[in-house]
């Protein structure tokens, strides 16, 4: 059997080349691959292209978490349906790269999966309603079908997908716990190479096969989270500890409303 | 004497569409109090990933939030019997396939329906997308619940959008703290007005013309 699994985050992330693009899955604090991301910040490959579905300001600790906006730096291109928070500012904070030349990309989040599995299943692209009549508009091609305007997006085949993953086997096959799946298994189906943090690796046939959600197929490279790493519910309760010093955040994520 | 229906009320007004059986798409803001008001039956999605989740974490007990489980607005929720867990393919064919009710704010609608909720700036990073753009357009009924006029007291209900769209010929219904106005073929058709104002004075606070209901009626609850 093909041994997927590594040792560490730096061994997973090592061969990853300047100018590679990679998919990283975020929704703030939650499904987010903390631990592969703050590697690829310390091995700092440069020109990356990141395709995520929340790109948003670190407004916790580094200490706790490393979400996708640690890698400004070395960015060339973000392409992303949600950049920054409105109430801090929308995407404001990646103004000063975007004067340094880094290219932002935006659309609808369900035209990310969409272009994504065109990705993944190999189709040349999609005709998409969603965006007509917006500045999504801009320089894409418009078509007409059965009397309804579709605009053209392009597939995404990302180099790498970077995944939090709860429970794996070692051929790979994997679980995800409440909605971490989203966007993940698409982007694991949709990239060259996928590399998997995960919360706990078991034997060959401990997983249900009906319970399996991304077929080991898609999973090349496996880490375990280890105790102190990232992402675990310790560092998540001083991420939310964090979280609550902020009063717009705090309403937003805790309040009654709005 | 004249009453602007408060937040909580606009809530309870909008979750007066909702019946057993509806699944919703709740937005940021307004749209999450209706959660509180909804008849039994009706279940709640989020693009992230779950249909049929329980209860939001509130601030007291913050201590028990599960980060595995959150709505589209990154906020804690609670799991709940019958709950499905899905990625967001199978979100997106939900939402786009008409078998949702979306409730979003709006930061300005058209005479025509065509709304604006995801950017008040000029450029591309004035503003966040997230699923607004998929919700709009695929949604089986879109009801918008915002504020009659800004805070500088301009109408938010106008004949044509400044802000950048987020979908074209969408609204079907927009709920104020003023008025029930339904988007209609032939023009905002006024349907109901918070106690104490007149179609008039309902008019004078928006843009677009305003067809008057010929069974006009306070806001009913």
């Amino acid at each position: 059997m093909i041994n997927k699994i590594f040792a560490g985050f730096d061994e997973a992330v090592a061969d990853i080349p300047d100018g590679a693009v990679i998919a990283v899955e975020c929704w703030g604090y939650p499904a987010t691959p903390h631990n592969l991301i703050a590697a690829l910040k310390r091995k700092g490959t440069k020109d990356l292209t990141i395709i995520t579905h929340t790109f948003i300001p670190m407004v916790f600790s580094e200490e706790y978490a490393a979400l996708p906006a640690v890698l400004l730096p070395q960015m060339k291109k973000l392409i992303s349906p949600i950049v920054g928070i409105m109430r801090l500012g929308a995407g404001g904070f990646v103004k000063e790269y975007v004067e340094k030349g880094m290219e932002v990309e935006i659309m609808g989040h369900g035209t990310l999966a969409a272009r994504l599995y065109a990705g993944a299943a190999g189709l040349g692209g999609i005709y998409d309603p969603i965006g007509v009549g917006t500045i999504l508009e801009e320089g894409k091609e418009k078509r007409v079908i059965k009397g309804k305007e579709y605009l053209f997006q392009e597939p995404l085949k990302p180099d790498y997908a970077f995944i939090a993953g709860h429970k794996v086997d070692k051929l790979g096959n994997l679980v995800y716990r409440g909605n971490y799946r989203s966007d993940q298994p698409v982007m694991a189906m949709a990239a060259k190479v996928t590399i998997v943090e995960v919360e706990q690796i078991v034997e060959v046939g401990d997983i249900d096969p009906e319970h399996v959600i991304t077929p080991g197929i898609f999973v090349d490279r496996i880490v375990l989270i280890p105790p102190d790493g990232l992402g675990t519910p310790d560092k998540g309760r001083a991420v939310i500890e964090q979280l609550t010093q902020i009063e717009s955040v705090r309403d937003l994520l805790f309040g009654k409303a709005d | 004497m004249k009453q602007r229906l408060d937040r909580d009320t606009m809530g309870m007004r909008a979750a007066k569409e909702l019946k057993d059986g509806d699944c919703v798409n709740l937005g940021f803001g307004i749209p999450t109090l209706c959660a509180l008001y909804v008849p039994d039956g009706v279940r709640f999605e989020t693009e992230a990933g779950l249909l049929g989740y329980g209860r939001l974490v509130m601030a007291d007990e913050i201590d028990k939030a599960d980060w595995h489980y959150i709505d589209a607005s990154g906020r804690f929720c609670t799991p709940a019997p019958g709950m499905a867990i899905f990625d967001v393919v199978t979100s997106f064919a939900m939402i786009r396939s008409g078998r949702l009710i979306s409730i979003m704010g709006g930061f300005q609608v058209s005479e025509r329906g065509d709304l604006a909720n995801w950017n008040t700036g000029g450029d591309a990073l004035g503003g966040t997308i997230g699923g607004a753009m998929d919700l709009a357009v695929g949604s089986r009924m879109v009801i918008i619940t915002m504020e009659h006029t800004t805070k500088e007291g301009k109408p938010r209900i106008v004949k044509k959008c400044t802000y950048p769209l987020t979908a074209k010929e969408s609204v079907d219904l927009i709920v104020t703290d003023l008025a029930v106005i339904e988007v209609t073929p032939g023009g905002l058709l006024l349907k109901e007005v918070a106690p104490g104002w007149t179609a008039d004075e309902i008019q004078g606070l928006t843009e677009a013309e305003l067809i008057i209901s010929p069974d006009l009626k306070e806001v009913e609850l």
